[in-house]
């Protein structure tokens, strides 16, 4: 659609809007709940205790990147309860504060709840002003109030409550004290309060007034907030009006007038007024001690940043988090008991027999327990190998991510990640990219520019392994110390190389990097779990039905003689690089799922046909060898179909050269594996 | 040489008009003087400026004490908005009166003391002084970059000056408003400060655009 005119529909509320309203007041029976704040300030878990449901929660900013909606109970009445990403103001920068923005104009929300952190109200306050400018029935949420009692201090919420002309509740979210009370003021919300009103300075104030009167079309936001954000200069209210209205060259006018007045940008004097007016509110409400002792936490998490003690920590996190717990337990251990025992041992040989017993007819016999049957190969590697291996992963992601230490491993890695054209926000899609890079694509989107985006895209699809396929690929190395260290140093090797090359060739401005840096805090076992389930429920859901598929695909390709076909065209490029005929077929998985082709190395590991040289050179191939489909897919959503083929058609030669070269190199240098 | 503050104003229009227009730029029309006034007259004295038929000229001695005048204006504004807090539509009126108070030599103290800023309140650059290429810094400044900050030390944000405005609204959207109290926890390998009870980190280029006054080493 014209995003112009799609524009104009979000914003406008033309007059049969409101007929339509008039009409939907008898039959809409569900009231809606936003939720809408900073980041980090407990959205998500608020969310989790109104509807019953589960939204990802954790202690980094920007998890939630997508709007996520639930239905509640408040008494006898029903309401649907809406998530939205963090956004610091009314005025958007990132593609998630668009979303939530958008969501306030478009769904006219009955009632929209500001959860702020409570220990960092006066920071918080100039968004409530905007909410309640902008004529938003706003209900303000001191959450995480024990953190700021623990700091000492204390905030008068009745006089909080006078000064804004708003109810005021406080929570604790996550142990849902204080949840009670906002489900009351909820439910007795009335239009009639008397918000307060920030009064900006003369010549704002009269081009308000100027403003207001020259537009003529209604707007779902008051017009005051409209004409704020026109004096900020914000590029889509202006193409609005200029679109909609006849007299845009005198608004123009009347904005360009006032901006002389000023030495500094409307914006920032817009801006200062409020931070005043947050300061006032709060030296009035607020009241704590003026020297805060330096917590336990507190003095963790300065040696968490101080690169001297920050880098070996954050080396001693990757090594146990991710090396020990997911590669060896996850990925070895677990494996190893699911493989051999679970389904060698019991449930491949109950299958086996069943069916042969059921159905003498053998083609189908081969489609569910064959080599490639649905059953022996299909839920075999979703079961015995991907499930226990993802979810190592995810507990151990989610565990780091509640600590809060996400943020300071972000800023240790800031100047790294610049030479590569990022900055250290980035490490968020990184990381989670070692989970799952489908999951981590998703993620760039908090990425401030086009071009973080790409190449963090483009990153993730080449030289980021996916947990399973890092777990299993990891498990057939294990036991061999010099192949696991020329696999994992050849692909930092290729991550910064070519994120340093891609960042040198394509334009664009440099990135920034700044960034909140949340409390540490203890993660609570009941959030880590729920967050690994929902994660490995996702992850399943999207594995399942391809493993399912793969093998179908493969019965119809033996049956047809097509699979062959492929797999001696395939092996073509593998004995070039030095592999067996046979390592063809991983090749062939690997185009369904990056875990599903190292799942496929796997089996010709066990079976010895593979070893030495010729395994470190497919795992390292296999590592850079196409993204899934899963992947690509999304890739084609969040990028678009022209950059996800450009990044296929560059990694598919790339791997398969790197190959070649890695199995030159160790044969010359007479490397013994 | 002292100029009186007539022959300054007309100085500074002229400066700002060729820097506009080119050399050409001024008339004696357009800057509204006639050849009678007296500033003219002062002016053609000291050889700062010569009239050809109806242009006004500025001579190379005429533009480097212009540049000197606009210098002083643009640190005044600079002093008013960031340490004396100046409310912004007074500024103007103020800086006026107050840029001819300043007496050659005191300007570089002022510049010194704002920590060479490149820029007047308005965005346009102030000319750099002596100070400024030397980079001599005898008397201790006041305002400094969040970068030029060493651990631990305390201070006031006086101004942000960002490349981007969108950075800008960025920043003071997390709470990073001029007049908020900082403290500087860490400078490597990322800057971390603590405003309110946040903690945020930026990078180095961020934290060059970030000004500061002291108020504790």
């Amino acid at each position: 659609m014209n995003p112009l005119l799609n524009l104009k529909r979000r914003i406008l509320g033309f007059r049969q809007n409101h007929d339509d309203n008039a009409t939907n007041k008898t039959i809409k029976v569900l009231n809606k709940i936003a939720l809408v704040g900073s980041p980090n300030t407990g959205k998500s878990v608020l969310f989790n205790k109104l509807t019953g449901s589960y939204a990802t929660v954790s202690n980094y900013p920007g998890t939630t990147v997508e709007v996520t909606r639930g239905r509640g109970k408040i008494g006898e009445k029903e309401f649907e309860v809406v998530d939205t990403p963090g956004t610091y103001s009314l005025l958007p920068i990132t593609e998630d504060e668009r979303v939530a923005r958008t969501l306030l104009l478009e769904e006219k929300p009955d009632v929209v709840i500001q959860p702020i952190d409570a220990k960092n109200l006066e920071r918080m306050l100039p968004l409530t002003l905007q909410l309640i400018e902008a004529g938003l029935p706003v209900i303000l949420d001191l959450n995480m109030i024990d953190e700021s009692e623990k700091l000492g201090m204390t905030i008068n919420t009745l006089r909080l409550k006078e000064e804004l002309g708003i109810p005021v509740v406080m929570t604790i979210a996550t142990i849902g004290s204080g949840i009670k009370s906002l489900k009351e003021e909820i439910i007795k919300y009335s239009k009639t309060l008397k918000p307060r009103k920030t009064r900006y300075h003369t010549h704002i104030e009269s081009a308000l007034e100027k403003i207001s009167s020259l537009l003529k079309n209604d707007y779902l936001l008051s017009k005051r907030t409209i004409g704020l954000l026109l004096l900020q200069k914000d590029p889509e209210i202006i193409n609005l009006v200029k679109v909609g209205e006849k007299r845009f060259k005198l608004v123009e006018k009347v904005i360009f007038e006032t901006q002389q007045k000023y030495s500094h940008s409307l914006n920032y004097i817009i801006n200062r007024k409020r931070q005043w007016e947050a300061k006032g509110i709060a030296s009035n409400v607020l009241t704590y001690p003026l020297n805060v002792k330096s917590t336990f936490s507190e003095r963790l998490s300065r040696l968490m940043m101080n690169p001297l003690t920050g880098v070996p920590i954050l080396l001693l996190v990757l090594y146990f988090g991710l090396y020990q717990f997911v590669g060896v337990f996850g990925a070895q251990t677990l494996v190893d008991f699911l493989e051999e025992v679970v389904f060698g041992k019991y449930f491949n040989p109950f299958i086996i027999s069943l069916f042969k017993n059921l159905i003498p007819y053998l083609p189908i016999q081969t489609l569910f327990i064959g080599e490639y049957g649905i059953i022996t190969l299909g839920v075999r590697y979703a079961l015995a190998l991907i499930l226990p291996i993802v979810s190592t992963f995810f507990i151990a992601f989610s565990i780091i991510e509640d600590t809060g230490y996400l943020p300071r491993m972000a800023l240790l890695i800031d100047r790294v990640f610049k030479k590569i054209g990022l900055n250290g926000r980035a490490v968020i899609p990184m990381i989670l990219g070692l989970g799952c890079s489908t999951m981590a694509t998703i993620v760039t989107r908090t990425l401030e520019t086009r071009r973080e985006r790409i190449i963090a895209t483009f990153l993730l699809a080449l030289a980021i392994p996916c947990s399973a396929q890092m777990g299993v690929l990891l498990g057939i190395l294990s036991g061999n110390p010099l192949a696991t260290l020329i696999w994992l140093i050849l692909l930092i090797g290729v991550f910064l190389l070519i994120g340093f090359l891609t960042a040198t060739l394509m334009p664009g401005e440099k990135p920034s990097f700044y960034m909140e840096i949340p409390p540490l805090r203890m993660p609570k076992l009941s959030n880590v779990l729920m967050k690994t389930y929902t994660r490995v429920e996702w992850y399943l859901k999207e594995v399942f039905p391809l493993f399912i598929l793969g093998s179908i695909l493969i019965w119809i390709g033996q049956m047809t003689g097509l699979f062959d076909l492929v797999l001696s065209a395939l092996s073509y490029p593998v004995v070039w690089i030095g592999l067996p005929k046979e390592a063809a077929v991983a090749f062939l998985f690997g185009f369904f799922r990056r875990d599903y082709g190292a799942a496929g190395l796997y089996d010709l590991q066990q079976s010895g046909v593979l070893f030495g040289i010729p395994l470190v050179t497919a795992a390292v191939t296999l590592t850079l060898f196409v993204p899934c489909v899963a992947q690509f897919s999304v890739t084609i959503k969040e990028r678009g179909i022209k950059t996800a083929v450009s990044i296929a058609l560059f990694i598919v030669p790339f791997a398969f050269i790197v190959g070649f070269l890695l199995n030159l190199t160790l044969i010359s240098l007479g490397v013994q594996l | 040489m002292e100029l009186s503050e007539d022959a300054e104003e007309i100085l500074e229009v002229l400066w700002t008009n060729s820097k506009r227009d080119g050399d050409l730029g001024s008339t004696l029309e357009s800057i509204g003087q006639d050849r009678n006034d007296e500033a003219i007259k002062e002016l053609i004295e000291y050889t700062l400026i010569k009239l050809s038929q109806n242009h006004v000229l500025l001579t190379s001695k005429g533009l480097s004490e212009a540049k000197t005048v606009i210098r002083r204006h643009r640190l005044a504004e600079r002093l008013l908005v960031d340490v004396l807090e100046i409310e912004d539509v007074l500024v103007e009126d103020v800086a006026c009166k107050f840029e001819h108070l300043i007496r050659e030599g005191v300007e570089d103290n002022i510049c010194i003391l704002l920590g060479h800023p490149r820029v007047c309140p308005h965005g346009s650059p102030i000319p750099k002084g002596k100070c400024c290429l030397k980079r001599y810094d005898k008397a201790s400044r006041i305002v400094v970059t969040l970068s030029q900050m060493e651990s631990n030390q305390e201070g006031r944000i006086a101004y942000i000056h960002t490349k981007g405005s969108e950075r800008l609204q960025k920043l003071m959207a997390m709470g990073i408003t001029p007049g908020m109290q900082i403290h500087v926890i860490q400078r490597f390998l990322s800057y971390v400060f603590q405003i309110g009870h946040t903690q945020i980190a930026v990078d180095e280029e961020i934290a060059k655009e970030i000004f500061i006054i002291r108020t504790s080493s």
